[in-house]
């Protein structure tokens, strides 16, 4: 099997390679006759129109053509030569082949079934032939719709080969998944790092992963529009989808592994401001950056130049992320083990940077921009702020992981980046960024009068202030986030800031929605539910969006709760009682238990609150055989106001009593909510918008079609 | 600036509000400053404030890269020490800096969670809020430039529509559109 997995990888290298030399070739030869035929209007998109055309231009042409062909199709058999690869590296998980190192060091014989298919993306070489397995993907998707643009899908096919050549390269010649086991085979493998068993371990790499490469594809689009001087805004209209269905699977992967580590690490926390996990923050700042910024480019055709950077710079940061996790550069906690790999990355980051810079300066008189603006209180200056304060929070992360290498060179010692520097700086920012959420949406292009202004924020802002003394005069029984005082820490001013603006926010996305339903509403005589029903699906990319901002202050909500938190840890014997908040612990057993997988230990706790109980608890400590490594299992009780979080950290050596740890997180479950807010959102911007009805008037007087108002713009 | 003046002068109500709303936008500001103050002064906590604010100012030294109260290994060579350290210097009664400071000089910076605010540590927390007011600026300098082009070139016969009239359409689109 080895040999099949090798020889598809081989295959898939030679088929890229062709896919990009044959591209280059056939769009130079493409360029050539274009000019050669046109003369001065070289700009022109098609050649096919002009009727003169001389018999060697016409082989030329045809010539391209056919190469251009075979060079789609051979950018489509790399994808098949992937997932060739791939499955058999499945297979040989399942077979148990522990011939192949890579099976060897990530599996073992007890691994439940659906592990086996995750060990896939669970080392080094695995995930590096699954990211190239998802480029492959998305390049075959991109080929197939060819018919859009065919150049310009040309172009972005060329540097999908680009990048997919670097991976294979890698993948054929650096971190080879189908290396084989020198010397004797061990009966079993090393087994499957524990804290990667877990369910949702399945599906985090796929979304992250599908995020990150996902990337590429606006990025092709991007660099092929700025190589052949694309004209018009039609390539963002094209990439618009790709780019937010990608943005939705980030977002998704992030969150997914905040979720993982809040289920599975056991320190009571989600996010931990580690180099690994800034490693996918910041191309996601980058990436919504860009999503708002577009929208400058599509209504007024402003910004082209920092769209191509920060389109560049998203794809960027995510080959930078991976530099990051498998350099060893920077320590994590997660990283991937320390290897060569490091280096091709920085090379490969290298030229990416001086193609990309080459090509900006060689064609940038092209992204002049056309427009002028009206006036300072306007969507389009809201949108200047939105994306700086993005990309000054995505340089913060940035500067935060590489501060202390940077400290290594500079003082010679290293210091420590953690989540009380992101606190001090990121913070600030952050609350910045919900102020523009909240005053965004309400101005309009072009121009707003500070009296619009004024009369569609005064509501919202009073509200925002009645929620926050509400909070602050309320009594702390009420919950963790009521009776706040924000003069007692920092963090909570920050947090009673959080929330106010966040209910800021919110009011001006639901005033948003119902003044806009309450014109449809005039026109149709409909009930206001199914006008802004109706509202929404006329413009489902501002109301989707809006919805995704929803979402946004649902999680920052989330987020705010942790300076609420409370954590105790305690040795409970049978009987033993903790009290923490309104709860009470009572250990009722602890006990054991073994399967060929794992031994775990467990403790059965009792939860009382007002004096009933409410639930019985079971954290677990587990210890894996075949990796003789441990993991905890956390048993979270999940609730809109707060999680309950135990623990079971281990057993005291001397007396066999189980030490427990545990933990109230204030509206944790906030944020996953959020999240799902956040995909519904994404989702339903991506549908097509409704048409706006046409009001046929009376036949006999009718001399045109009337076509009722529609509420536009984003 | 006299009210007759303002009545000769077309934007003068306008000047007049911003006027108002700077003075707002100074009270404003004063009293966030007067709060954020109050806030400050008021932050000094107790022992046991002390010990969880500053227990997340430290890092477990074990290897795990976690915060040192939320070191959470049974059996770590290092944390339980630590923590005990810290509350031995607390109940000594020494300074949040003295307290850090013995922690530096056993286990070296990187028992530190964040940069310290001393020496080349310091750009640390300069260069990203120098990055925001350069951004600020340059935002700004954008803004004057793309406000200076010059407008559209206009179709022979037609004129721009400017001024009062402008905003007389804006209010009647407004009104009609009810937004």
């Amino acid at each position: 099997m080895a040999e099949i997995g090798s020889f598809a990888l081989l295959l898939a290298l030679a088929l890229s390679v062709y896919s990009f030399v044959a591209g280059i070739i056939a769009l130079a030869f493409q360029n050539r006759t274009s000019l050669q035929l046109a003369g001065a209007s070289a700009g022109r998109a098609s050649i096919a129109a002009f009727p003169q055309e001389s018999p060697l231009i016409t082989t030329l042409r045809q010539a391209s053509e056919r190469i251009g062909e075979t060079a789609r199709r051979a950018g489509i058999a790399t994808f098949a030569a992937v997932l060739l690869a791939s499955v058999v590296l499945v297979i040989c998980a399942f077979r148990d082949d522990f011939s192949i190192a890579y099976i060897l060091h990530h599996s073992n014989r007890d691994l439940p079934g659906p592990y086996k298919f995750a060990v896939l993306w669970s080392g080094q070489e695995g995930s590096l032939l699954f990211w190239s397995l998802l480029l492959a993907a998305y390049g075959f998707v991109l080929r197939l719709r060819y018919k859009t643009d065919p150049r310009l899908f040309a172009y972005a096919s060329v540097v999908l080969s680009g990048v997919q050549i670097f991976f294979l390269l890698l993948l054929n010649f650096a971190a080879h998944p189908f290396a084989i086991v020198q010397g004797t085979i061990p009966a079993d493998g090393n087994g499957l790092n524990p804290l990667l068993q877990y369910p949702e371990m399945v599906i985090h790499p796929p979304m992250l992963y599908l995020g990150y490469v996902g990337f590429t594809i606006p990025f092709a689009f991007a660099l092929g529009a700025l190589i052949m001087k694309y004209p018009g805004e039609k390539w963002i209209h094209i990439t618009r989808r790709w780019t937010m269905v990608t943005w939705a699977f980030l977002t998704c992967g992030v969150f997914l592994g905040a979720h993982w580590a809040y289920s599975v690490l056991g320190w009571g926390g989600y996010w931990g401001w580690d180099p690994v996990e800034n490693a996918s923050l910041m191309p996601w700042l980058t990436g919504t950056a860009f999503l708002h910024s577009v929208m400058m480019q599509e209504k007024r055709g402003m910004l082209k130049m920092w769209n191509m950077w920060l389109v560049f710079a998203t794809f960027w940061l995510a080959i930078l992320g991976t530099f990051l996790t498998r350099s060893g550069i920077i320590s994590s906690v997660h990283a991937f083990a320390q290897s060569s790999i490091g280096d091709w990355f920085a090379w490969f980051l290298c030229i990416t940077l001086v193609v990309f810079v080459f090509f900006f300066f060689k064609n940038k008189s092209h992204l002049r921009s056309e427009h002028k603006l009206e006036s300072l209180v306007s969507r389009e200056s809201s949108f200047l702020f939105n994306n700086l304060l993005f990309v000054l929070l995505c340089f913060t992360v940035l500067w935060g992981t590489w501060f202390p290498k940077i400290s290594e060179l500079v003082q010679g010692n290293k210091v420590t980046v953690g989540a009380p520097f992101y606190n001090r700086v990121a913070i600030p920012v952050a609350l910045l960024l919900l102020i523009l959420t909240a005053v965004g949406p309400l101005l309009a292009w072009r121009k707003t009068s500070l009296e619009s202004l004024k009369r569609n924020f005064l509501w919202p802002t009073i509200g925002a202030i009645i929620v926050a003394i509400f909070l602050m005069v309320t009594p702390q029984s009420w919950g963790s986030a009521f009776g706040l005082k924000p003069w007692q820490d920092i963090s909570y001013f920050y947090s009673l800031m959080a929330i106010a603006l966040s209910v800021l926010v919110t009011l001006t996305v639901a005033s948003e929605f119902y003044r806009g339903g309450r014109v449809i509403s005039k026109h149709t005589g409909q009930g206001m539910f199914a006008s802004m029903v109706q509202l929404t699906h006329r413009n489902t990319r501002r109301y989707g969006g809006y919805i995704v901002h929803f979402g946004v202050v649902v999680v920052i909500i989330g987020f705010a709760g942790a300076a609420f938190n409370q954590d105790k840890e305690m040795e409970m014997k049978n009987g033993d009682k903790m009290t923490l908040g309104a709860y009470t612990l009572i250990c009722r057993s602890s006990t054991e238990d073994d399967n060929p997988n794992f031994y775990s230990q467990w403790a059965m706790l009792d939860v009382f609150k007002g004096g009933k109980q409410i639930d019985t608890m079971t954290p677990v400590r587990r210890f894996y055989h075949a990796s003789q490594q441990t993991s905890t299992m956390p048993d979270i009780r999940s609730g809109l106001n707060e999680d309950l979080y135990v623990v079971f950290e281990g057993v005291n050596q001397d007396n066999g009593h189980p030490i427990l740890r545990a933990h109230l997180n204030a509206l944790v479950m906030w944020i996953w909510m959020g999240v799902w807010i956040m995909l519904i959102g994404t989702v339903l911007a991506l549908i097509p918008n409704a048409p706006a009805p046409v009001r046929v008037p009376a036949p006999a007087r009718a001399a045109r079609t009337h076509a009722e108002p529609a509420v536009t713009g984003d | 600036m006299t009210n007759s003046n303002s009545k000769t002068k077309p934007g003068a109500p306008l000047l007049a509000s911003f006027a108002r709303s700077g003075n707002l936008c100074r009270k404003l500001i004063q009293t966030f400053v007067l709060l954020a103050a109050i806030f400050l002064l008021l932050g000094a906590g107790d022992p046991a404030t002390r010990f969880t604010e500053l227990g997340h100012q430290l890092m477990c030294i074990c290897g795990c890269n976690q915060i040192l109260l939320e070191c959470n290994h049974v059996g770590c060579p290092s944390s339980d020490g630590m923590r005990n350290e810290l509350m031995a210097s607390l109940t000594r009664g020494d300074s949040d800096s003295l307290v850090e400071q013995g922690f530096v000089q056993k286990y070296g910076p990187t028992v530190l969670a964040a940069p310290t605010t001393k020496g080349f540590d310091r750009a640390a927390y300069i260069i990203p809020f120098a990055a925001l007011f350069l951004g600020f600026g340059l935002i700004a300098l954008v803004i004057r430039s793309w406000k200076s082009r010059p407008a559209p070139a206009i179709a022979d016969g037609l004129t721009p529509v400017r001024g009062a009239e402008l905003e007389q359409f804006r209010d009647q689109a407004r009104k009609e559109t009810d937004l």
